[in-house]
C-alpha cells in the first residue's frame, strides 16, 4: 500500500548486521521478538492441526460405512468429535492466523519495531502449549462412566458437561480453555496497543494495511468475547463441584439455556475472530497479484468493523430450537441476514480489485481465489440457516456441518495457507517449490469439496450431527465424504514435502520483494527474512495521491 | 492490439454466462430433483424429506425460494470470477488499471443484497410465526427425553399408560421390518388431520425431539417445558432422530410417530392404547413397504 521513498530509507546503526540474536534456548524459549514468537505460533498451529486433523480423519474413517468399525466405544467417538472442534478452533486456526501471521506482520505493516508488550507476547504464546497439554491430558483421564475423555462436544452444554461428565477430564478442558482464553486476551491487548499507538509517522488509521485492520477488529472481538467464555466456563466449574453452585442446574433454580446464551455470546464473535484475519490476508494477496491497490479500501475496512459489531448481536441464531420466544427469533433472523451485506461488500470488492488488473496465478493467489469461491458457498448456506423457520429442519444436521466447514475448514484454513505461501519467502528467506505447492493446493481443494459438499445432501436428507452410526440410507454420501478425506490427506502430505524440500533441501534464496510491483506493504521493503530488529529508524509514510 | 483484447473479452463473457447457466441449472435440478424421503430419509437422497404437515409444506416452500436465490448468487459470483480471471489475466491485460473507487457500483452492491434479503425475510418471517403460533389444539402429547429413550404420555387420556419408546437393535429391527436406528418398539400414536400439541422436556441431559417430515425440532431441556404443534395431513409412520447431543447413545434414541385414521385412533384409545392384533399386523406390513400408505388404503 505504501512505497518508501528513497530518501527516507532507514540508516542502520552500527552492530545491526549481527542482529544481536541470543542463543538457541534464550531465543526460542524466552523469546520476546515478535517474529520469533510468530514462528513459534505457526509451528504450534501446524502441530495442533496435525492432532485435530488426525481426529477428524478417524471420524471420517468411522463414518465411511454404517456400523461401528474403528472406535472402541461410542464415548471415544464423541471425545474425538469434541476435541477435534476445540483443538482446531483454539489451537490451530486462532494461533496460526492471529498469533502467527498477526505477530509476524502486524508490527511490520504498521511500521513498528516490535509488539507493544514483548514479554506479555511471550506469555501469550507459552500459555498455549500449557493449555493444549491440559486438553491432551483430558483424553486419558476419566470423563464419565463411559470412559476417558470428555464427550460433550465443543459447545459443552450442561447438564451433559456437569452431571453428565463428572470425571476430571472436563475439568482439564476448563483449565486448558481458560489458559487459552487468557493467552488470547493478552494477545488482543498487545495487538490493540501496538496498532493504536505504534504506527509509524504518517501511517494514519486510514492508510493502515487491511490485515492490520482485520487483526485490530479481531483483537477487540477477542477482548470482549473471551471474558464471557471464561465466566461461563468458571460457572460450569463451580456447578460441577458437589454442593457447589447451581447456575445451570434447574433442580437448584438454575437454567441450562443460560449457558447456551453465554456460550454463543462468545461463540458467534469467535467465528468472526477466525475469519476476519483471513479476510485481511486475502485482500493483500488479491491486490498484490492483480497489481492493483485494493478496491474500496475504506469500505473494506469498515465492512470488517460492521461484521465485528453485528457479530455480537446475532448469537442466538445458534439456538433457534431451544424454545425461544418467537419475536426474539424474528429479531435474530433479521440481524443474521444483515451480516450478508458487509460480507457481500467484501466479496464484490475483491472481485472489483481484480477487475482491470493484470492477474498472475501464483500459488497464494490460487488459495485466495479458492477462498473467495468457498466462502461464497459457505456464506450462502449461512443465509439459508439464518431463516429460523427452515432451521427447525436443518438445525444440528450435517447441513450445518457442511456450512461451517465451508467457511472455516475451507475459509479460514484457505486463508491460512494463502498467507503461508504469500509470506513463506519473507518469513524463511527461501522459496517453496511451486509444483509441490501446486499439488498441495489442488489435492486439498478437491479433497475438502468432496468431503463437505455431500454433507449438504446428508443434512437435507435429515442426518443429525455427532452420530457414530446412521441408517443405511445415508451410506452413499458418507462414503463419498470419507473418500474426500483421503484426497485431503494426500494434499497434507504434499504440504510437508513442500516444507522439507524448501527449508531443508534446496533453500532457494529470495529477494526483498519477490512478488514485484503489486506488493506494496512495508514488509516488502525489508530483507527476506527481515532483520532480527527492524525499523530502528522508523519509516515515514508519505502522502500519496494515488492511494485508494 | 485491439482485436485480441476484444476476443478475450468475448470468450470470457461467453464462458462466464455458460458457467453461470450450468451452475444455476445444475444446482437447482440436482438440489430440488432428488428423491424425497417418505417419513424417513431416502436412500442416497439429497433433498428435504416429503412434507406431512402444513408447517413442513411452508418450510419446503421457503427453503426452495431461498435455494433459488443462493444458487443464483453462487452462479453469478462464479461467472463473474471466471470472466475476470480470463479477461484480466496477465497475458490478456499486461497493464493494470489503477481504479480504486466507483461510488455508484459500491452503492449498488450494498443495496442489491439488502433487497434480496428483504425478499427472503418476508416469507421467512411468515413461516416462523406460522410455525410458532399454536392453533386451537385438539389433543396434547408429552414427549420426555431420557438417556436414552423417549417416553410419551397423553395428559388428556387417563387410560393410556406412559409409552416408553426404546430403539430396536439390528436383529429386532430386521425382524419387524423397520429401519435400524429409526425403528422403535413403541410408537407415538396420533390421529390424522388433528392439531396436536407436543410438550417436550427432559429428565436429565438435553435432547431434541425431531420429526423431519413434520418440520419439527424442539429441544428437550430439563426444567423447561417447550411446546410445539403439528397437524399430520397423511397417515403413515414418520421417523426422526434425537438432534441434541445427549451422551453416548445420542445416535440411538429414534423417534417414531404413527399417524392413523381418526377411527383407528378412537379404537386404539378405546383399547387402552393397543391395536387389535390384525391392525398391528397391517401396520407392520405397512412399514415394510414404506410409510405414507394408510392401513385403510391397503
Amino acid at each position: 500500500m505504501v512505497a518508501l521513498p528513497g530518501e527516507n530509507t532507514p540508516v542502520e546503526p552500527a552492530g545491526y548486521a549481527d542482529d544481536g540474536k541470543p542463543g538457541f534456548f534464550a531465543r526460542w524459549f524466552y523469546s520476546t521478538n515478535h517474529k520469533d514468537i510468530g514462528t513459534l505460533y505457526l509451528i504450534f498451529g501446524i502441530i495442533s492441526g496435525l492432532i485435530g486433523g488426525f481426529l477428524s480423519f478417524m471420524m471420517r474413517m468411522e463414518l465411511a460405512a454404517p456400523g461401528i468399525d474403528y472406535f472402541a466405544s461410542e464415548h471415544q467417538y464423541l471425545v474425538y468429535v469434541s476435541m477435534h472442534g476445540l483443538i482446531m478452533i483454539f489451537f490451530m486456526v486462532m494461533p496460526a492466523l492471529i498469533g502467527g501471521f498477526g505477530n509476524w506482520f502486524v508490527p511490520i505493516m504498521v511500521g513498528a519495531p516490535d509488539m507493544a508488550f514483548p514479554r506479555m507476547n511471550n506469555l501469550s504464546f507459552w500459555l498455549l502449549p500449557t493449555a493444549l497439554l491440559c486438553l491432551l491430558i483430558s483424553f486419558f483421564v476419566p470423563g464419565s462412566a463411559s470412559g476417558n475423555g470428555f464427550g460433550g462436544s465443543w459447545v459443552m452444554y450442561p447438564p451433559l458437561s456437569t452431571t453428565g461428565s463428572p470425571g476430571p477430564a472436563f475439568d482439564f478442558i476448563i483449565i486448558g480453555l481458560l489458559a487459552a482464553g487468557f493467552s488470547s486476551i493478552f494477545g488482543a491487548i498487545n495487538f490493540i496497543t501496538t496498532i493504536l499507538n505504534m504506527r509509524a509517522p504518517g501511517m494514519t488509521m486510514h492508510k493502515m494495511p487491511l490485515f492490520a485492520w482485520a487483526v485490530l477488529v479481531t483483537a477487540f472481538l477477542l477482548l470482549l468475547a473471551l471474558p464471557v467464555l471464561a465466566a461461563a466456563l468458571f460457572m460450569l466449574f463451580t456447578d460441577r463441584i458437589d454442593g457447589g453452585t447451581g447456575f445451570f442446574d434447574p433442580a437448584r433454580g438454575g437454567d441450562p439455556q443460560m449457558f447456551q446464551h453465554l456460550f454463543w455470546f462468545f461463540g458467534h464473535p469467535e467465528v468472526y475472530i477466525m475469519i476476519l484475519p483471513a479476510f485481511g490476508i486475502v485482500s493483500h494477496i488479491i491486490s498484490t497479484f492483480s497489481k492493483k491497490p485494493i478496491f474500496g479500501y475504506l469500505g473494506m475496512a469498515y465492512a470488517m468493523v460492521a461484521i465485528g459489531v453485528v457479530g455480537f448481536v446475532v448469537w442466538a441464531h445458534h439456538m433457534y430450537t431451544v424454545g425461544m420466544d418467537v419475536n426474539l427469533k424474528a429479531y435474530f433472523l433479521a440481524a443474521t441476514l444483515v451480516i450478508a451485506v458487509p460480507t457481500g461488500v467484501k466479496i464484490f470488492s475483491w472481485l472489483a480489485t481484480m477487475w482491470g488488473g493484470s492477474i498472475r496465478y501464483s500459488i497464494p493467489m490460487q488459495w485466495a481465489l479458492a477462498f473467495i469461491f468457498l466462502f461464497v458457498v459457505g456464506g450462502v448456506t449461512g443465509v439459508m440457516l439464518a431463516n429460523a423457520g427452515v432451521d427447525a429442519y436443518l438445525h444440528d444436521t450435517y447441513y450445518v456441518v457442511a456450512h461451517f466447514h465451508y467457511v472455516l475448514s475451507m475459509g479460514a484454513v484457505f486463508g491460512i495457507f494463502a498467507g503461508f505461501y504469500y509470506w513463506f519467502g519473507k518469513m524463511f528467506g527461501v522459496q517453496y517449490n511451486k509444483w509441490l505447492a501446486g499439488a498441495h493446493f489442488w489435492l486439498f481443494f478437491i479433497g475438502v469439496n468432496v468431503i463437505f459438499f455431500p454433507q449438504h445432501f446428508l443434512g437435507l436428507n435429515g442426518m443429525p450431527r455427532r452420530y457414530i452410526d446412521y441408517p443405511e440410507e445415508f451410506a452413499i454420501w458418507n462414503q463419498v465424504s470419507s473418500f474426500g478425506a483421503y484426497i485431503t490427506l494426500a494434499g497434507v502430505a504434499f504440504f510437508f514435502l513442500m516444507l522439507i524440500e524448501a527449508l531443508l533441501i534446496s533453500r532457494r534464496r529470495v529477494g526483498d520483494n519477490y512478488w514485484g510491483e503489486g506488493a506494496t506493504t512495508l514488509e516488502w521493503t525489508l530483507s527476506s527474512p527481515p532483520p532480527y530488529h527492524q525499523f530502528n529508524v522508523l519509516p515515514r509514510i508519505e502522502d500519496n495521491k494515488d492511494e485508494h | 492490439m485491439k482485436s485480441p483484447r476484444n476476443n478475450t473479452t468475448i470468450i470470457a463473457a461467453v464462458l462466464a454466462v455458460l458457467i453461470a447457466l450450468v451452475t444455476f441449472i445444475g444446482l437447482v435440478t440436482i438440489g430440488l430433483g432428488g428423491e424425497r424421503g417418505m417419513g424417513m430419509p431416502a436412500d442416497g437422497g439429497y433433498f428435504l424429506q416429503d412434507a406431512a404437515t402444513p408447517v413442513m409444506e411452508d418450510l419446503t416452500t421457503v427453503h426452495n425460494m431461498v435455494f433459488y436465490w443462493i444458487s443464483g448468487i453462487t452462479a453469478f459470483v462464479m461467472a463473474l470470477m471466471v470472466f475476470i480471471m480470463i479477461r484480466f489475466r496477465e497475458k490478456a491485460n499486461p497493464v493494470p488499471s489503477k481504479t480504486t473507487h466507483n461510488t455508484a457500483i459500491e452503492v449498488v452492491w450494498t443495496i442489491a443484497p439488502v433487497l434480496i434479503l428483504l425478499f427472503i425475510a418476508v416469507p421467512s418471517m411468515q413461516l416462523l410465526y406460522f410455525q410458532d403460533k399454536l392453533p386451537e389444539t385438539e389433543m396434547t402429547v408429552k414427549a420426555v427425553g431420557n438417556t436414552w429413550n423417549w417416553s410419551y404420555t397423553y395428559p388428556d387420556l387417563e387410560n393410556i399408560d406412559e409409552i416408553i419408546s426404546n430403539p430396536l437393535d439390528e436383529i429386532q429391527a430386521k425382524a419387524q421390518g423397520k429401519p435400524f436406528l429409526l425403528g422403535t418398539d413403541a410408537q407415538l400414536v396420533v390421529p390424522v388431520d388433528t392439531n396436536v400439541k407436543v410438550l417436550v422436556t427432559s429428565i436429565n441431559n438435553m435432547h431434541s425431539w425431531t420429526v423431519p417430515s413434520f418440520g419439527i425440532k424442539m429441544d428437550a431441556v430439563p426444567g423447561i417445558i417447550n411446546e410445539t404443534w403439528f397437524r399430520a395431513t397423511r397417515e403413515g409412520v414418520f421417523y426422526g432422530q434425537c438432534s441434541e447431543i445427549c451422551g453416548i447413545k445420542h445416535y440411538y434414541m429414534p423417534i417414531e410417530v404413527n399417524v392413523v385414521s381418526k377411527a383407528e385412533y378412537a379404537r386404539w384409545v378405546a383399547n387402552d392404547g393397543a391395536f387389535t392384533t390384525s391392525v398391528a399386523q397391517i401396520n407392520t406390513d405397512n412399514t415394510l413397504i414404506g410409510s405414507g400408505q394408510t392401513a385403510a388404503q391397503k
